[in-house]
């Protein structure tokens, strides 16, 4: 295949108007200032749920990213990866060994093999406790640590505990808060206080970065997620999440479309870039590469990158591991070849 | 490119679909093929040769063939007809149930064999054609099984020809082949000269899936081959999908011959996006609209109208997103446009761009082509006005064309403004707006926030030029069958010609009119003509209808336009009161058919003629669409939509009753009429102006001519704004009418001389009420 003229290179096969547009990766990106709340915005959302599932299903069918491609793609998911143990039985020894393997979440001979450099995860996620045992492990490999926080996973402690969690959590060393909106102000569609809630949540937090769990399985529709998106993103949001990971329904494709829509929707407007995570539910390798897909085709390849993508996740590693085996040896592998984290 | 360079750039690369399995096929028959006739495949002959678009290679040659080839074909499917007629629906239903498992289990071999050969994207052929060309299978094996119960009185039209296009390749086959034998019609199809391998893999299906001899005839070749079908004397039926311009060459190469025809032809779809819709999904689903299958789409939505305070933001993200798709290989499954089927077609979409673009402003995706290859970028044309060439003409290619509207008002007549009434999308989120747009939509189809969606269930169709005839649904079946029995030969009744013997009897000379606009009005060119009983006495005159009466009274006719709103139980009011009213002159109505047929049986026929106006009061608000359970989370509605205008030359033979026979139908589904009487004994129906008139019948709704039916047939066939003509009148007008109604495309109902019975069964009914309506299938998906 060729351009009339030029060979087609992955580059040249990009699309150069959004490219213009867009910082180049790695440029440090300001972070989401955030707004006044704008109901006017806010309200005229709509979202057209059969639509919305029609994308995702055909979605699949339409992207097939295969071979050395694929390998690379599954490595950038891994990049993406918040690597995350949040159980009421977490010890610091189960920390520390969650934290090596997100310094070395593939094995060095396999990325020999594909000829690339020692990679990372995105962050470590861990519970308020576990934040100095994670500090302590992750010492010099710049990976960030994330703490769910104010009242995580319910939000339903009082406001002001949920103030001073955060406030603990950052003076700890979390470099992420992860905190949970208030589910009753959406579905009262009261976005005033959940615009207050969040800004407050923003403001102390301070230099650590504002990931707004939207917990999208929670919110009844889809509409619902938009406007949650929305206002979350007005408030200074550095990232929107799908879900705490403890709902029933945690990150799906249509969720994540309707999320992705809004990020780029105030991007267009305001000329802030906001990041997206899902959480929860994404455990495969295939499935990661569907939602890389859809995040490349909706907002661009800007976004594919851990400053503006995180996915929270648990077993998708595993999954990973095997299919990267997979591809270097040309033989299925098996979960016990790769160390567990 | 290394991993570690792709993992940075985040391309996508090569995934293709691997095409060896069929090229292996194709090398097992030596790569050429000679036609499927009578369960055999013959030695190929001379012919042309079937390329891959997309890299220009020859993938086969293909046999052209000749007019014995076609004659060996039909008298196989005539010779095959009567045992598949006779089959029982259960044996049917097995035949048909075999293909569908047997296109299944070959369903990739299939997809890949249709991308090889037109170009489609292997998302396309393998998620979409493929599946739902089985899915038609499994379908009309149903359809086959129930017939025998739920349509008793249906019988197969016979041999049926079947010719069709190159962008839906296998599934426009499924469409044609198993709606015919599930109703026990044989078939001589023929494939598109560009596109006809599929159908060939399919002829091998129908040998393993142990089909008859004869029942499936696939002859390959040219427009020339198609017209031997249309014109052969051994077919019964014409169904064709194609092009406006072919599909009106073949209405008058049919013409008078007795042949049933159905008609599937162009589009300028429009695609109404109001300023309440989900955008950025209206946005998406164009790319499902006009950039499926290259826009080779007769239903695609090409005319985008979008509501003037979004228009700006609209066309952004279009835009945006259209620079997004990725063109190429259409094997590659991470390919969203592949290629034009064929250089002739690259040439003339260029053409058209190239020459009509300048009226508005042109974006071309700013994504990659490939070298070599038909391929032509998705473009969009905004800015252009109602009168533009590229707004009217259908370009049949990957080119969007817009303009803006400002009103819901404005957007129906934008909409309207064509030839064409194939499909429609709606956008918004509104379901008052939405409910309130699909039914003013001229469209066989509609979408509402959603496009191209097909199911074997929802029938499919359009109107005006569109074509005529629905596929798919228990509707679909109307095209392959016909009632069951042969009608007898209609004798001409003619007027009683010579000199009046007496003057007539009446005490005051009355003048019959003619009924224009719920008015008694004396013809145009102040003619009258005398009507004389057998024994040539004088029964009165009326007036001589001339072409500017049909133009004034079709004129009427599109005034009354109300009519169609009115409720179904309205309508049946007027109904009923019209009965009433008839039925208090019986007598003196009796008496003058009497007097011009010589015959003693007036009274009965307005007693029938009484009775005829209860059944359509009856069936006034109950003649209800369907909802079809389409594999969405949402409904397919079939509504029954008046045809419009429709004009009909009433039996000569029955004088009150044909005409009643014709016009209670008509108005009872909201159509408007105009009526010409019968021609020998017309003073019935001019007297039946003044039970109209004091009737509560609004002024259009019919409207009544006498005068010479040869005379004013070609008027009313040629005449834009009637949308259907029936012909009963025992001059044998219906080659006339059928030729002349080529022009508009317009539905016609004609009698090919066969006489029914006015008085029994088949003189009221469905058949009656199918022909006065047209099918609108509107999809509502839904869900928040």
């Amino acid at each position: 295949m060729h351009i009339k003229g030029k060979p087609i290179t992955a580059a040249t096969g990009e699309t150069a108007g959004a490219a213009e547009a867009t910082p180049m990766a790695g440029d440090h990106l300001p972070r989401n200032p955030g707004m006044a709340l704008d109901r006017a915005w806010v309200s005229s959302v709509r979202i057209n749920t059969s639509a919305v599932e029609r994308r995702v299903t055909a979605l699949p069918g339409r992207r097939s990213v295969k071979k050395d491609h694929q390998a690379a793609w599954l490595l950038r998911a891994i990049t993406c990866v918040d690597l995350t143990t949040l159980s009421g039985d977490d010890t610091a020894e189960r920390v520390r060994r969650l934290c090596a393997k997100a310094r070395q979440p593939v094995r060095a001979d396999l990325l020999d093999a594909l000829g690339m450099p020692a990679i990372t995860t995105g962050a470590v996620c861990v519970y308020h406790d576990m934040i100095g045992a994670a500090t302590a492990a992750l010492s010099g490999s710049g990976i960030p640590v994330a703490v769910v926080s104010a009242g995580f996973p319910a939000g339903l402690s009082p406001f002001r505990l949920r103030l001073a969690e955060i406030e603990d959590s950052v003076q700890a060393g979390a470099q992420e808060i992860d905190i949970v909106i208030s589910r009753r102000h959406v579905l009262t569609g009261d976005w005033q206080a959940l615009h207050d809630e969040v800004a407050a949540f923003r403001r102390t937090c301070g230099d650590a970065h504002l990931k707004a769990i939207l917990a999208t399985g929670e919110l009844g529709t889809l509409r619902n997620v938009a406007r949650a998106s929305l206002v979350s993103m007005m408030a200074g949001a550095d990232f929107i999440k799908t879900s705490t990971g403890k709902e029933s329904v945690n990150a799906t494709l249509p969720v994540t479309l309707v999320m992705l829509r809004a990020i780029r929707d105030y991007h267009e407007r305001t000329g802030h870039y906001v990041g997206y995570k899902p959480a929860g539910g994404l455990s495969t390798a295939k499935q990661a590469l569907q939602y890389l897909a859809l995040i490349k085709d909706e907002l661009g390849d800007r976004w594919l990158r851990p400053d503006l993508l995180r996915i929270g996740a648990s077993s998708l590693l595993g999954d990973i591991e095997r299919q990267l085996e997979h591809h270097v040896t040309g033989r299925y592998s098996a979960a016990r070849r790769h160390p567990m984290g | 490119m290394t991993v570690e360079e792709i993992f940075e750039t985040m391309a996508y690369g090569p995934a293709p679909e691997d095409a060896r399995p069929a090229l292996d096929w194709l090398a097992r028959h030596k790569a050429r093929f000679g036609h499927f006739i009578d369960g055999a495949h013959t030695p190929p002959g001379k012919g042309f040769k079937s390329c891959n678009p997309a890299t220009g290679e020859t993938l086969a040659r293909l046999t052209q063939a000749t007019r014995a080839d076609v004659d060996t074909a039909v008298a196989a499917a005539r010779k095959a007809g009567p045992d598949w007629a006779g089959a029982s629906g259960h044996d049917r239903a097995r035949a048909l149930y075999a293909l569908a498992r047997l296109m299944q289990k070959h369903s990739r071999l299939l997809a890949v064999l249709e991308t090889l050969d037109n170009g489609k994207p292997i998302r396309e052929s393998r998620d979409i054609d493929i599946p739902l060309a089985i899915r038609h299978f499994y379908y009309h094996a149903g359809l086959a099984r129930l017939m025998e119960t739920e349509l008793p009185d249906a019988a197969p039209v016979g041999v049926c020809g079947q010719i069709i296009p190159w962008n839906f390749p296998l599934l426009m086959l499924a469409w044609k082949i198993a709606p015919a034998l599930a109703t026990g019609n044989t078939v001589v199809l023929k494939p598109a000269e560009y596109t006809s391998l599929t159908a060939l893999l399919f002829a091998e299906i129908c040998e393993q899936a142990g089909l008859p001899g004869g029942v499936v005839n696939i002859v390959t070749g040219d427009g020339a081959v198609g017209q031997m079908i249309v014109t052969h004397p051994g077919i019964d039926k014409i169904a064709f999908t194609g092009s406006t311009s072919v599909g009106r060459q073949i209405r008058q190469a049919t013409a008078g011959s007795g042949k049933a025809l159905t008609l599937e032809l162009g589009g300028k779809s429009p695609y109404v996006v109001f300023d309440d819709a989900d955008i950025d999904s209206a946005v998406e689903g164009l790319v499902d609209s006009i950039w499926f299958n290259q826009g080779q789409v007769c239903c695609a939505g090409s005319r985008l109208l979008v509501q003037e305070g979004i228009a700006g933001r609209f066309y952004d993200r279009l835009k945006a997103r259209m620079d997004g798709l990725r063109i190429g290989d259409p094997l590659d499954k991470c390919v969203d446009v592949g290629a034009i089927v064929d250089p002739v077609q690259l040439r003339a979409i260029t053409r058209m761009v190239s020459e009509g673009g300048a009226e508005g402003d042109v974006h071309h995706a700013r994504a990659p082509l490939p070298e070599g290859g038909c391929f032509y970028p998705p473009t969009l044309i905004t800015g252009l006005h109602p009168a533009a060439r590229l707004m009217q003409e259908e370009i049949f290619g990957p080119v969007l064309v817009s303009a803006t509207f400002r009103t819901p008002a404005e957007a129906v007549a934008l909409a309207n403004n064509s030839r064409y009434g194939l499909a429609a999308s709606v956008w918004t989120e509104s379901v008052n707006l939405a409910l309130d747009i699909a039914p003013k939509l001229a469209a066989g189809v509609v979408w509402v926030n959603a496009s191209n969606l097909f199911d074997a269930a929802a029938p499919f169709g359009g109107v005006r030029e569109s074509g005529f005839g629905r596929e798919g649904g228990w509707e679909g079946l109307a095209a392959y069958t016909r009632p069951k029995g042969e009608a007898g030969p209609l004798e001409r009744v003619a007027p009683v010609a010579g000199t009046p013997v007496a003057a007539p009897q009446d005490s005051i000379d009355r003048t019959a009119k003619l009924y224009i606009g719920g008015r008694q009005v004396r013809p145009d060119g102040g003619y009258s003509i005398p009507v004389l009983s057998p024994r040539q006495r004088l029964l009165g005159h009326v007036a001589h209808a001339n072409r500017k009466d049909v133009r004034g009274a079709v004129e009427a006719a599109v005034n009354a336009r109300g009519w169609a709103g009115k409720s179904g139980h309205a309508r049946a009011q007027v109904l009923y009161y019209i009965a009433e009213n008839l039925s208090a002159r019986a007598d003196e109505f009796a008496r003058r058919i009497n007097a011009m047929t010589g015959g003693n049986d007036g009274g009965r026929e307005v007693d029938a003629a009484i009775r005829r106006l209860f059944t359509y009061g009856a069936w006034a608000d109950k003649y209800d669409g369907r909802a079809y359970g389409v594999p969405i989370r949402g409904v397919a509605l079939a509504m029954n939509e008046p045809v419009g205008v429709i004009g009909a030359l009433c039996a000569d033979e029955v004088p009150l009753l044909g005409l009643v026979s014709v016009m209670a139908p008509a108005m009872a589904m909201g159509n408007r009429c105009v009526l010409v009487a019968s021609q020998p004994w017309p003073l019935a129906a001019a007297d039946f102006c003044q039970v109209l008139e004091t009737s509560d019948v609004p002024a259009g709704v019919v409207n009544i001519l006498t005068g010479d039916h040869a005379e004013l047939a070609g008027t009313l066939a040629d005449h834009m704004e009637v949308d259907a003509v029936w012909s009963f009148s025992s001059s044998d007008l219906s080659g006339e009418v059928e030729r002349r109604s080529a022009a508009s495309l317009k539905r016609t109902w004609v009698n090919h001389a066969r006489a029914r019975d006015w008085f029994g069964p088949a003189g009221e009914g469905h058949v009656f009420l199918a022909q006065a309506t047209e099918i609108k299938t509107i999809w509502v998906p839904y869900g928040e």
